[in-house]
């Protein structure tokens, strides 16, 4: 899937439709530059689950949880990790136990440490808009998925 | 013995403690009630990585287990105290990363059992409103604190110890990583915060003028996402020349300190305080400082700056911390030492 998002409010769409169709249970990777979206599309997928407060950048905090209505939601972003060993002194594993969703920005960082993906979502600079693209890992995930570009 | 003559035995003899791990730095430090900071001893990977040139270095940021034994040994060998010496400890709770907090809650709680010493769990924020305190030039209660860092854009209301509202926060990006990423996305290394203000310095007004997001608005939240995005079209757009980019840079900065100082004039009209704390790696920006004492200056007002070393994480304001609370009250030595840290730990419900 390749879509051109003209603004922050296409960002945010696609975010609350991903939300819409995802199972409650799964990794979800997030590339794309600093200042893509990546976080914006996230806010979009929190609010569309019920997520009512801010979003805020988990930079610092490695991690901002959510537990919503129906979901368990981990927002990650690895951009500060300079080692995938460091994610061991954060407790990494403990948090993909649970029956949760995992968003992981920067997932390159954690490279090994990481388990595979089910969907990679990539955002990159075009213009003043953003290129949006999706790659379906896991097969189940599929049928669902791909109803998103009818809506957007 | 009468409560009073306690209390001053207490205030004349207390040494406490204190250990930082919720994030990135394990910080230990050691408070005296009679010499104030008598032992800060700080494993930061910052540090490192500028001794090490930029190479990973050998124990990981968050590595806090091999770090902290080391550290308080070396806190009470600067000190040139023995643990028996010491009154109590006291150990950040939350909020923080999981894993770093459990290891400084285990040792901290491990070491009081062990030493026969009370134990106070500390939350994070509050370590940074009063690290103030631990200067010669102090404020007074109430005051203003605004928080600025790389993790935290905060106004918090200081009524009193143990009295804290948090009245506007960053709904999004902190100040700070707004600062590193607009550096990173132009080519400086990262956190480039202070390299970019570097920059803004040869900047010139060529008519760019950033959004000041959320202040056409009431209220005293931040955003500041939008304008590491805006940024971020402005770099992509010109010609790639350093002035080109210093210019971008002093309109960032700009619009940064800008938006901070409207906020905190809002603040400081709401809640009439006298006394303006800034706190935080961004509170040493000169442009920043120099707007907030004219802000100041304007209302009649003062603003209060704790040293560079306890604006970032560090054990010293944890000991403080500690030392307020203890000194507060009588402590009995507890039953039970049970290890619990709140990784999310809204100010409002530690106290």
């Amino acid at each position: 899937m390749n879509i051109l998002l003209e603004d922050e409010q296409a960002t945010l769409n696609i975010g609350a439709e991903l939300a819409k169709r995802l199972p409650p249970k799964g990794v979800i990777f997030l590339h794309g530059p600093l200042g893509a979206g990546k976080t914006t599309l996230v806010r979009g997928f929190l609010r569309a689950l019920g997520h009512s407060g801010s979003t805020k950048s988990p930079t610092y905090t490695i991690v901002e949880p959510y537990k919503l209505p129906e979901r368990l939601v981990y927002h990650f972003d690895l951009y500060r990790i300079a080692d995938p060993e460091e994610l061991e002194y954060l407790g990494f594993r403990d948090y993909l136990e649970d029956s949760c969703l995992c968003l992981i920005e920067w997932p390159e960082k954690g490279e090994h440490f990481l388990p595979s993906a089910d969907i990679e979502l990539t955002l990159s600079y075009e213009g003043e808009g953003r290129r949006f693209k999706l790659k379906v890992n896991n097969a189940k995930w599929h049928e669902s998925i791909v109803s998103i570009e009818d809506c957007v | 013995m009468e409560p009073q003559d306690i209390k001053w035995k207490k205030s004349v003899m207390t040494k406490i403690l204190g250990i930082e791990t919720s994030c990135d730095e394990t910080g230990i430090a050691i408070y005296d009630s009679e010499a104030g900071i008598v032992a800060h001893q700080l494993y930061s990977q910052v540090k490192m990585h500028g001794e090490y040139g930029g190479v990973v270095p050998e124990l990981a940021s968050r590595d806090h287990v091999r770090k902290i034994i080391p550290l308080i040994d070396a806190a009470l060998i600067e000190a040139k105290i023995t643990h028996q010496e010491l009154s109590a400890i006291a150990y950040t709770q939350g909020p923080g990363l999981i894993g770093a907090l459990l290891v400084g809650a285990t040792v901290g709680q491990s070491l009081a059992y062990a030493w026969n010493l009370p134990s106070i769990g500390i939350h994070h924020l509050e370590g940074h409103l009063l690290a103030p305190m631990l200067e010669d030039k102090q404020p007074e209660y109430p005051f203003l604190a605004l928080l600025v860092s790389g993790g935290h854009t905060l106004l918090v209301d200081v009524k009193a110890l143990g009295d804290y509202k948090i009245i506007g926060e960053s709904i999004d990006d902190a100040a700070g990583e707004a600062f590193d990423k607009t550096a990173k996305i132009m080519g400086l290394d990262y956190p480039g915060g202070p390299l970019l203000a570097k920059l803004a310095e040869q900047g010139q007004d060529i008519g760019v003028r950033f959004p000041r997001p959320m202040t056409d608005r009431p209220g005293l939240d931040f955003s500041f996402s939008g304008l590491k995005t805006f940024a971020a079209n402005k770099i992509a757009a010109c010609d790639g020349s350093v002035q080109s980019k210093a210019d971008i840079a002093r309109a960032f900065q700009e619009a940064v300190v800008d938006t901070l100082a409207i906020k905190c004039k809002r603040a400081v009209k709401q809640t009439n305080h006298k006394s303006l704390v800034v706190a935080g790696g961004v509170s040493a920006n000169v442009s920043l400082r120099e707007k907030l004492a004219e802000l100041m200056k304007q209302s009649g007002g003062e603003v209060f700056y704790p040293r560079t070393e306890y604006c970032t994480d560090n054990g010293a304001m944890i000991a403080y911390a500690g030392f307020c609370h203890f000194a507060q009250k009588e402590h009995q030595l507890p039953t039970s030492y049970p290890i619990k840290v709140h990784p999310r730990w809204p100010l409002s419900e530690a106290f």
